[in-house]
């Protein structure tokens, strides 16, 4: 004991590091929230508490219809990436080495290796081919292409929910003559459910919140929340973004929170 | 017993298939079979009002560096496609550096919390992450901005009496990304920090090394590949920032995202567009293909 009082732990100056970057990661969130409830019209100046934004954002029709865009399109590609991703799952984990493995890896993840803006503009040249060739131009477009970009968000939890499960049940079902649908439906389904359910909302996540491919793959009069946003930062800025922002922020603060719960829960 | 051993194994590899292909089916339609379409397009001409003319041609890779004098029919380096290259790449180095500095610290600390703590600590971490982007962006905008919340502090106490210009500036490109993108940072070098065997720690003060020497030669190399991680998953969204530099630099400042999406609007260039797509995808392999060799060297040596 040469020293009374030595954490060897410590490192000079990193506490303070830590801290500040604490402080430089949520003081200017807080900041935009505060900032929602402001009553006068700047986003730097206070004047005082009121809801008027929330109402202004409440009511404005390019607001609504964004908002109902981008609910429809995270419900639809949150459902189809994680049904997808549950198959694959059960196709890739538990088993063998199989050939073509390596392949099928590298396309599941793709969307989290290729930056955003390539696929954007991938998509862009694909389906305005498409686009050319059938005249359709609806929402299909942005659900499948969510869809694919929700896919490795949705397969990494299930995938790793699937990799703790234990084979035995499985196979006592089965050897008390479980039909393989029974076993998934009574057996591996109930115990993957937590896995499914945070895949789901990571996926619905990072749908509601993409910008980059959406602002490309979008047709005219398409945008969802967070394109409509980015094309008001180029105007004057009202308190009303940040009622738009601050509502948004709630909806992924709270679905990563249960993620959170959800993904640690083992049984 | 054989042939029915192999009949089995095709029953399980026809159902593995089976189960894949909904997958696969949406990935090859919306990831990477437009990849390849936009390979294609690179090698193509351009068409008057945009997509293209369907004739060979290399002039769009030509145009990626270099550029026809149209006078003098010479050719020469593309001085402005070279400065965004350049100005991407140094802005997105400064940026790994600065989360470098502010997260490893961060990481220590959360990864020398008590073992209840941590995983509070961590989700501070983890709820910027996954808060939209543009958001994130847009409050560090406001906070920045000529009338936002710094410059108004610093009038506010008499420091400055003009607000300081630092919108739509390099520095401010750096902020925003250094903001969005520290999570990232942090995430892979506490993972590896968490592993960290402390009585290697008390090992090297007993042989009289002071904090300084303990952090450089026993604590970082136990550490590096977590902070070659997290400089890679920092490094590779920088480069191929859109969002951020748009925001942040106003149009001013572009990288090579913007410049990317320059030829699929005013420029009306696609098969350049591509080409610099593809430009910028190979440089991303490239940076992961250098992370996967140095994680697997790691690896080895640790046995």
């Amino acid at each position: 004991m040469a020293k009374r009082g030595f954490d060897i732990r410590r490192q000079t100056g990193f506490t303070t590091i830590a801290m500040a970057c604490f402080f430089m990661l949520y003081m200017p969130i807080i900041l935009l929230v505060v900032y929602s409830f402001n009553s006068g019209s700047s986003i730097a100046i206070w004047e005082g508490f009121s809801w008027r934004w929330y109402v202004s954002a409440w009511e404005n029709e390019q607001v609504q219809e964004a908002t109902v865009r981008s609910l429809i399109i995270a419900v639809w590609a949150a459902g189809i990436s994680t049904t997808v991703a549950v198959l694959a799952a059960l196709a890739t984990t538990r088993t063998r080495k199989f050939k073509g493995q390596s392949v099928v890896f590298a396309m599941i993840n793709q969307p989290l290796m290729v930056p955003e803006i390539v696929t954007a503009v991938a998509l862009l040249i694909f389906f305005a081919m498409i686009k050319v060739a059938t005249g359709y131009t609806g929402l299909l477009y942005l659900i499948m292409a969510h869809s694919a970009f929700c896919i490795p968000f949705a397969y990494l939890p299930i995938r790793a929910r699937l990799q703790g499960m234990d084979l035995s049940l499985e196979q006592a079902a089965a050897d008390l003559y479980a039909t393989p649908y029974q076993v998934f439906r009574r057996i591996t389904l109930p115990q993957l459910w937590p896995g499914i359910l945070a895949g789901a909302m990571l996926a619905f996540v990072i749908s509601l919140d993409d910008v980059v491919i959406t602002e490309f793959v979008k047709s005219a009069g398409q945008d969802t929340l967070p394109t409509y946003m980015l094309g008001q930062l180029r105007r004057v800025v009202t308190p009303e973004i940040n009622a738009i922002s601050t509502v948004l922020l709630a909806i992924s603060v709270t679905l990563v929170i249960a993620f959170t719960i959800l993904s640690k829960r083992k049984t | 017993m054989a042939g029915q051993a192999t009949s089995q194994d095709q029953a399980a590899a026809r159902r593995r298939w089976l189960l894949l292909a909904p997958a696969l089916t949406i990935l090859v339609f919306a990831a990477s079979g437009p990849l390849l379409i936009t390979l294609v397009y690179s090698f193509l001409a351009p068409g008057a009002f945009g997509g293209v003319e369907w004739e060979f041609s290399t002039d769009a890779w030509f145009n990626v560096i270099l550029q026809r004098d149209i006078f003098e029919d010479t050719l020469g380096w593309s001085d402005a496609h070279l400065s965004i290259f350049w100005r991407s790449v140094k802005l997105s180095l400064m940026t790994t550096l600065v989360c470098l500095i502010l997260g490893f610290p961060t990481a220590y600390f959360i990864a020398t919390r008590p073992k209840s703590q941590r995983e509070l600590w961590m989700l501070l971490i983890i709820i910027p992450f996954w808060t939209n982007l543009l958001i994130r962006t847009f409050a560090i905008l406001e906070l920045i901005r000529n009338e936002g919340t710094v410059n108004s502090v610093l009038i506010g106490l008499g420091v400055i009496d003009e607000p300081i210009q630092m919108l739509f500036t390099e520095f401010a490109i750096i902020i925003g990304m250094v903001y969005v993108y520290l999570p990232l940072m942090v995430l892979p070098i506490y993972a590896s920090m968490e592993r960290l065997n402390f009585s290697l720690v008390e090992a090297g003060y007993d042989l009289y090394a002071t904090r300084f020497q303990v952090l450089r030669r026993v604590i970082l190399p136990l550490v590096k590949p977590g902070v070659i991680a997290g400089s890679i998953l920092v490094f590779v969204p920088s480069l191929g920032a859109y969002v951020t530099p748009r925001v942040m630099g106003g149009g001013n400042q572009l990288m090579i995202g913007n410049l990317i999406e320059l030829q699929f609007g005013q420029g009306r260039n696609w098969p350049l567009g591509a080409a610099l797509s593809i430009t910028l995808l190979a440089i991303v392999m490239v940076a992961l293909i250098l992370y996967v060799r140095a994680a697997g060297d790691e690896d080895v040596r640790h046995g």
